[in-house]
């Protein structure tokens, strides 16, 4: 009985802080005006945000007797998959010129989003 | 029967985490699923080997296992004080800037490490690469100094993915 209620606490605090940190991301989403400082808030919720709240949905399921690891897979496939979007809106930024002009790299000629193979125009520059 | 081992599980880690990965969906152990599981982990790297041409040849597990737990841990870090910023700095004074690393890294795989854990610590997101993959672009929320975000990354995550990679 008494494991049952400490559980039942730590779901709570669980919940309480991961709902926090979604809050705080969402604020920074709607506060920030540049679509690159944007684009910090949501790796933020992505991580200890969601993670906070499957941690709470573990305890909750081990306290009702229906032990789940789904959430361990859920948690894992997030990490890798959530760096790959945050880059992907990177680039759209850079290339549609939504940001400052990032400084160019010392050694190579140029960043690959902004690389453009000769040979390779689009048909409406050539016609 | 060490060739027979190599022939039959060319990626002993995949095996392993493959096998974990069906145990995990099952949400339940038992000797069945353990097999099945294994059945997934020999069959799955086998029929997509054609895709792995060159795999990373040093790789130390257990230097591995030690990085992610740092990376957990700057990761709750990183994340209050990302949320301070974004709680008591307003727009008019956030500072934010490019930094460029340079890298000494020359497997894809772990620059692809490097690059995920810089989008996880809140605060930098990697943006992109280089054309010939010697420097990566990294955005940063806020910063005074941002030599010192430089030395952080390459100290802290570059020098230890050199060393498990190597």
């Amino acid at each position: 009985m008494t494991a049952q209620i400490i559980g039942t606490y730590f779901v709570c605090l669980s919940l309480i802080i991961g709902s926090g940190f979604v809050l705080v991301g969402v604020i920074g989403l709607l506060k920030f005006n540049d679509p690159m400082t944007r684009l910090h808030a949501p790796t933020k919720v992505g991580t200890v945000g969601i993670g906070m709240l499957l941690i709470a949905s573990i305890i909750h399921s081990y306290g009702m007797g229906e032990p789940s690891t789904h959430e361990l897979l859920i948690m894992a496939f997030l990490f890798v998959t959530a760096p790959i979007s945050a880059n992907f809106i990177a680039k759209v930024n850079i290339h549609r010129r939504a940001c400052e002009t990032p400084p160019a790299p010392p050694e190579d000629d140029t960043w690959s989003t902004l690389n453009v193979p000769e040979g390779d125009v689009t048909p409406e520059e050539t016609t | 029967m060490v060739r027979a081992f190599n022939w039959l599980i060319p990626h002993p880690l995949l095996t392993l985490i493959l096998t974990i990965v069906w145990m995990l969906l099952q949400n339940e152990l038992s000797a069945g699923m353990v097999v099945f599981g294994f059945i997934l982990g020999v069959i799955i790297p086998w029929g997509t080997s054609v895709w792995w041409p060159d795999t990373p040849q040093g790789f130390r597990l257990g230097k591995m296992i030690r990085y992610s737990f740092i990376v957990i841990g700057d990761i709750i870090v990183a994340n209050v004080q990302v949320a301070w910023i974004v709680l008591t700095v307003p727009t008019s004074k956030l500072k934010p800037s490019w930094i460029v690393v340079p890298l000494k890294l020359r497997e894809p795989e772990a620059i692809t490490l490097l690059a995920g854990t810089i989008t996880l610590t809140p605060g930098t997101v990697s943006a992109d690469l280089s054309d010939q993959g010697h420097s990566l672009l990294v955005h940063v929320l806020h910063t005074d100094n941002p030599d010192s975000v430089l030395a952080d990354i390459k100290t802290r995550y570059e020098a230890r993915l050199l060393e498990i990679f190597s």
